[in-house]
């Protein structure tokens, strides 16, 4: 407080350039609050964690920590999700994605999935790389409808610990030396012919006769593919692993055959469900 | 205790300073038992009171139509819901900045009153004060005046003593309970919330909020007091920064009080100050102070010392205004016997005026051309394009459609500036190349839209377009964007 016009209060002896400091008391008030401070730090000592010893510390009486805070708090989130996740249990696929609310659910649901099983391989923007399909296109190996995708991951591709697991097993031409070098490359010529991309008319005139002999039972007469063994289609823009002609030899000398493990087990159903549902909204979805 | 001289009654009373100053290291609280006093600025303090009371208990009652299935209370924030009703105006959490407006115009309003008429919002509207002036009132009600309470303050314990006592904290709960029980109400519809306190269905957080107003109410307004303006509250500290020697303050005017002295009746005013020493001014203080100390930071310009002290020089004949409510400027000049003169538009006044009228014009600007709709669209850029089987190439969109409206709003979405785009919305499988967007009422919308062009029509890896929303009969929304695709 200021000094009384004309008195003098006490003052601490400090003086600064003339001001000097004034030495005026405490309201008691403010003493109780720091008395009631001491107190409640005395109950805080004792409830919480709180004096650090060399190899841990007290526990207090709660035995409050972070860690069982956080794992209340996330029991607590999927029991207030506990209904979504019994309704989108007990939905169908096309159930799901006929309702927007379960729509939107499943959508962040699988979301979260995806970033964390499957984003390593197929981009966290689900658009793949060469050997990871991309997702977010319309051009499926093995369907892009809703129960297909859901069967894909679930029994995943080649996946020797699921006995349904999608199998498809190209021969390898080259390799097993069931074609030439030359012949491969007629061949080759012809896939490429599907979509104009042919420099060698005469080439792939050769390779239709063997194409027709060894490859239509799979990949189809004019190339378009079987999503029922996983044959991809040849006459698209889509090409997994290159579209130039050295790389499509390649492919047919000594196909390179991608794996994805099957989900099922590690993920439960409803999650499975989820990532379905929200890689069929990608785009791409049939 | 009191010696009357000459009918005129001389309090024995001192200010708070001169009993502290008498104190050790750590300051017990030195009681205030402020008197009442009739008067101007009595009357003035009254109808602050009651205004400032009756808007705060009434305002959560006063209902306004908004349409079906929305609240009808006037003022009502929503938190559950995240919305602000403020008669007309209902603000989204996003819009926030509408209240650091209101506090900025608060900020200003109060610099430029304070500049011109000094405490005004200290001694009338601040709550602090008013909640005292209703605790201090109750407290003479139920103990008597100064002199009574001062008697039974010092009387030793007795049943009269308790039960005055006991009356008196009562009553003060009372009303603590009603304080923050309608502060609770600008955050519930009242009428529901009232139901639900009488049949004691309240939720645990309702309940804990009414506590929490109770208890601060009753310990700051009836017990801390003072205290809260000489201790607590910063405003006093820095509100002297927009004073200067034209702000109208209370003033003792030394020059005609002094020298003081006592007076006997008869007695000759000539060589001598008009202050007769009677010490009405510190017992109607409700913060306990001497004015005639000069300009003080306890002094929160209540201004009820002037009506004390004009009581007394009514009756003893002398000119009114000992204490007065005038500028320093006014002080110094009639001591030198010029004439008074009041100057309110100064540069100071002059700027806080202007501060008040940009952000006021602004924030009026803001909600007056304020829309009802937003529309956000964002682009995905993880992936950036998709190429399709069929050789075109994809782009996705996410539009957030916030609808403030109580309606649905229908929107028609075409695209300008791509050759024939095609586009599918996700959770559908029609590709068309306009589609329709619905706007739910009163909330965000979310739609994602793929449009897919053919590969050749696309001259760059970026092409530029636009949205277009059409709203039959309203003016249409366009929100440019940005097309990717393969580079060249």
């Amino acid at each position: 407080m200021a000094n009384k016009i004309g008195k003098r209060t006490e003052t601490t002896g400090h003086v600064w350039d003339g001001i000097e400091e004034l030495d005026n008391p405490l309201p008691k008030w403010w003493l109780y609050v720091w008395y009631a401070c001491i107190v409640w730090s005395i109950g805080y000592y004792v409830l919480y964690p709180s004096i650090p010893w060399l190899t841990g510390y007290t526990k207090g009486l709660l035995n409050y920590t972070e860690r069982t805070r956080v794992v209340e708090d996330i029991a607590d989130a999927r029991a207030a999700q506990a209904g979504f996740y019994k309704r989108i249990e007990a939905s169908s696929l096309a159930d799901i994605r006929g309702n927007s609310e379960l729509l939107g659910f499943a959508n962040a649901g699988g979301r979260a999935a995806f970033a964390e099983n499957c984003a390593p391989c197929h981009g966290s923007g689900a658009s793949g790389g060469p050997g990871y399909p991309n997702l977010a296109d319309d051009d499926w190996l093995w369907g892009g409808k809703l129960e297909p995708i859901y069967t894909t991951l679930k029994h995943g591709i080649r996946w020797p610990q699921d006995e349904d697991s999608r199998v498809s097993d190209m021969p390898r031409f080259g390799e097993e030396e069931l074609l030439t070098k030359e012949q491969i490359s007629d061949v080759a010529e012809y896939v490429l012919s599907f979509t104009d991309k042919s420099s060698d008319a005469g080439a792939a005139e050769r390779g239709k006769a063997l194409y027709t002999e060894q490859c239509v039972s799979c990949h189809g007469e004019s190339g378009d593919g079987n999503p029922e063994v996983g044959a991809p289609r040849l006459n698209d823009a889509i090409w997994f692993y290159g579209d130039d002609k050295a790389t499509v030899a390649a492919q047919i000398a000594g196909p390179k055959q991608g794996v994805m493990p099957a989900w099922q087990g590690r993920l439960d159903d409803t999650t499975l469900k989820m990532l379905t549902v929200y890689v069929h909204s990608l785009g791409g979805g049939q | 205790m009191n010696d009357a001289v000459n009918d005129i009654q001389v309090e024995d009373a001192k200010s708070v300073r001169e009993q502290r100053e008498e104190l050790p290291l750590y300051a017990p609280r030195v009681k205030v038992f402020p008197k009442h006093i009739n008067g101007l600025f009595r009357r003035l303090k009254w109808t602050a009171l009651s205004l400032c009371l009756g808007a705060y208990y009434l305002a959560p009652w006063l209902r306004w139509d908004r349409g079906p299935d929305q609240p009808d209370q006037a003022f009502l924030v929503d938190m559950a819901s995240r919305r602000a009703y403020f008669l007309w105006i209902e603000i989204w959490p996003q819009e926030v900045y509408y209240l650091a407006g209101l506090l900025m115009i608060g900020a200003f309003g109060l610099f430029l009153v304070t500049a011109l008429f000094g405490r005004v919002w200290c001694g009338h509207f601040c709550p602090q004060s008013v909640w005292t002036d209703l605790f201090i009132a109750v407290e003479r009600m139920v103990e008597g005046d100064r002199g009574a309470r001062i008697r039974l303050d010092n009387a030793p314990w007795s049943a009269t003593k308790i039960g005055k006592r006991v009356l008196k904290h009562a009553i003060w709960i009372v009303i603590s309970i009603a304080t923050g029980g309608a502060w609770i109400m600008y955050f519930n519809d009242a009428p529901t919330l009232i139901q639900e306190i009488i049949h004691f269905e309240v939720p645990l957080a309702v309940v804990f909020f009414i506590g929490l107003f109770t208890s601060t109410t009753y310990l700051l307004g009836g017990l801390a007091r003072e205290q809260v303006c000489t201790y607590m509250c910063p405003w006093p500290r820095f509100q002297a920064a927009m004073f200067d020697e034209e702000t109208l303050v209370v003033t003792y005017q030394n020059w005609r009080g002094e020298p003081r002295g006592r007076y006997r009746k008869g007695e000759s005013f000539d060589d001598r100050g008009d202050c007769v020493d009677c010490k009405q001014c510190i017992a109607v203080c409700p913060t306990g102070i001497d004015i005639r100390d000069g300009n003080q930071l306890e002094c929160i310009g209540c201004a009820l010392c002037i009506d004390a002290c004009n009581e007394v020089m009514d009756r003893i004949g002398r000119p009114r205004n000992l204490i007065d409510y005038t500028t320093t400027a006014n002080l110094v000049a009639r001591e030198r016997g010029e004439k008074a003169r009041y100057r309110f538009i100064r540069p100071r006044t002059l700027i806080y005026f202007m501060l008040l009228s940009i952000v006021g014009g602004v924030i009026f600007f803001a909600l007056a051309t304020r829309s009802d709709l937003e529309i956000n669209i964002l682009r995905d850029r993880n992936p950036l394009f998709v190429t399709l089987s069929d050789g075109s190439v994809r782009n996705g969109y996410t539009f957030k459609i916030l609808n403030k409206d109580p309606d649905a709003r229908i929107f028609t979405l075409a695209i300008e500036g791509l050759q024939s785009p095609q586009m599918k919305l996700v959770g559908s499988d029609k590709k068309l190349a306009v589609q329709t967007l619905v706007a739910d009422p009163d909330r965000v919308s979310t739609y994602r839209v793929f449009v897919s062009v053919e590969r050749k029509s696309l001259k760059n890896d970026a092409t530029d377009f636009q949205f277009r929303l059409i709203e039959s009969g309203k003016p249409e929304h366009r929100h440019g964007s940005v097309f990717r695709g393969p580079k060249k």
